[in-house]
């Protein structure tokens, strides 16, 4: 087991437009790539599972070979900055991806 | 812009205007010195050397969504006036030496027409000052009429939500301060079809304001927009990561060669496809007014260690053409208390702590006008709802309490009573009787007006240029 902060490049998360925060997993390194995308532990279930949100705020999920990345978009709460909002920029949600176990 | 020889380019540019049946378009070389004019200054080393590469014009991008709904709201900046005039001064003094255009958009953080009048003002100070040569200027306007939208809605004209957004209402209108739409490339492509060598657009997509000179000069859409879109946060698509570098693109008919003007960058195949896919739901699709850009078939190849190739994009064109409208709306006076946390049973405890304070501002303030919300750092402060840790690990913790009531005098009683009462929260068993809590200061801080986005829409114009205003003059 190794951890996605191991296999990853970039780990990010980044306001989409107001309504959104998109996710950004990539890997420098092909076989890791490939090793996270056949372990399944980032699936749209498992993100709505992890952010503790309802599955159709998970508004997109991609694979995205040309950048080896991983791709996932959460639709926010509330728009970016209303009051009582605590990342205008989305650019801190990304942590939790940090250590999720990774087989294979 | 119709200039005669071209350092970067195998083949001088072509003059904008010119239709494409004329002759093949040969190629365009466009520098982009940064992401966003005036947040951060211009690195201006990197963007020297790019200005000795000789481009065929200066396009940059001065605004954006990512600084919240406060500046649009309040139709003020968000940068520092300074540094959006030595970005601007940088460019200005290039593009006039070279003789090519300079286009920026999104003038001051927003686009509103305050920030097309400031920068156009400053310029015209600036050629002053510099004594520059007589030029043509153009500024394009994009504030949105809000009564003539009304009348627009009222009528049953269909503005549609984007990002699971209901349509527009009336209602939405009602609670709109201030909106400007999105203008695509064809508002730009008038302005240099009327000569103009300086080009202030009010709020515009980023990858437009790239495309516009290269649609003019005849390259075919998917290579103009997606030049565009690689090229809008200049040094974002290069690595190692660094802002405010500059970057060249040399756009041909079938391809875009990115190039970092900064000596530690570089433009990768990596690079360049991460870009396509930041702070973007698609990495597939770049939707913009008039179509999207199809970015399934791009190949990207190493041309050296520094450039890489990209082909393949595609423009799909849409059916109908639609225009973005931003809008935000006031919703109050806002102000803030910081305070601290060191006894660990009031931490173990701060969820009944914040309900007290809770409780105490509801005795005494009631309805919709007046909330309050506690940002616990230490705890969830900074993921809210989304944060999966659930358990305090901290042996301190910050909380910063955000008030907001109609006005000032209200929102500055309520944010001291939500935050004293964290100084007197009655929780059973606590010893330190003489204060659970520590102020930074015994103060309400004031802080800006609270806005929230009220308008991210699309809504059908019969013309392009339906909802802009583009006025030109000669300076100098």
């Amino acid at each position: 087991m190794s951890k996605l902060v191991e296999l990853a490049s970039t780990i990010r998360s980044k306001n989409a437009g107001v309504d959104h925060i998109t996710f950004d997993i990539l890997f420098s390194d092909p076989a890791a790539y490939e090793q996270v995308k056949a372990s399944h532990v980032l699936t749209p279930e498992r993100v709505a599972g992890l952010y503790h949100v309802a599955p159709e705020r998970v508004v997109r999920f991609v694979t995205f070979d040309p950048a080896r990345a991983i791709k996932f978009t959460i639709r926010r709460d509330q728009p970016s900055g209303s009051p009582g909002e605590g990342d205008v920029m989305g650019s801190q949600q990304y942590a939790p991806l940090l250590d999720l176990e990774v087989s294979g | 812009m119709a200039r005669t020889s071209s350092p970067v380019t195998s083949s001088p540019p072509r003059a904008p205007g010119r239709s494409s049946t004329v002759s093949a378009p040969r190629g365009m070389a466009l520098l982009s010195p940064t992401g966003h004019l005036g947040f951060t200054p211009i690195e201006e080393a990197s963007f020297q050397v790019g200005v000795a590469r000789g481009p065929d014009a200066v396009v940059a991008d001065s605004g954006s969504c990512d600084i919240g709904p406060h500046p649009l709201g309040a139709d003020e900046q968000a940068s520092p006036r300074t540094w959006q005039e030595h970005d601007l001064r940088l460019i200005f003094t290039a593009a006039r030496r070279l003789g090519v255009p300079m286009i920026i958009g999104s003038c001051s953080d927003t686009g509103t027409d305050r920030g097309v009048r400031q920068y156009a003002a400053y310029l015209r100070r600036l050629a002053g000052e510099l004594g520059v040569p007589r030029f043509r200027m153009a500024t394009i306007y994009s504030d949105v009429d809000l009564e003539a939208l009304r009348r627009r809605v009222a009528a049953g004209a269909r503005v549609e939500g984007l990002d699971g957004r209901p349509p527009l209402t009336l209602d939405d209108i009602d609670a709109t301060t201030h909106a400007v739409a999105v203008m695509g490339a064809e508002p730009i492509r008038e302005a240099l079809r009327r000569g103009a060598d300086v080009i202030l657009a009010g709020r515009a997509s980023d990858a437009s304001l790239f495309a516009a000179p290269l649609l003019e000069a005849g390259l075919p859409a998917g290579v103009a927009y997606y030049a565009g879109k690689v090229l809008e946060c200049a040094s974002f698509c290069a690595e190692p990561f660094a802002g405010k570098e500059s970057v060249l693109g040399v756009v041909e008919p079938e391809q875009i060669v990115a190039e970092p003007m900064s000596d530690y960058q570089r433009c990768t195949p990596t690079s360049l496809a991460s870009h396509a896919m930041y702070e973007r739901l698609d990495p597939f699709r770049e939707v913009l007014p008039g179509g999207y850009v199809d970015m399934t078939a791009c190949r990207y190849e190493a041309v050296d260690e520094r450039r890489t190739r990209v082909t393949g994009s595609r423009w799909v064109p849409a059916e109908r053409y639609t225009v973005k409208l931003e809008g935000a709306g006031r919703v109050g006076e806002r102000a803030l208390m910081i305070i601290g946390i060191r006894d660990p049973y009031t931490i173990a405890r701060v969820d009944e702590a914040v309900a007290w304070s809770r409780r105490k501002v509801a005795e005494r303030f009631r309805g919709p006008g007046y909330q309050v919300h506690y940002h616990i750092y230490g705890k969830n402060a900074v993921m809210g709802e989304l944060e999966p840790v659930k358990e305090i690990r901290s042996h301190e913790l910050g909380i910063v309490v955000e008030a907001v009531a109609p006005t000032r005098d209200e929102v500055a009683e309520l944010a001291n009573l939500a935050g004293r009462n964290f100084m007197y929260a009655r929780l059973p068993g606590l010893r330190g009787t003489a204060g659970a809590a520590a102020f930074l200061s015994d103060e309400v801080l004031p802080a800006r007006a609270a806005y929230r986005w009220t308008m991210n829409h699309v809504v059908e114009v019969d013309d392009p240029l339906e909802l802009f205003r583009l006025e030109v003059e000669e300076v100098g």
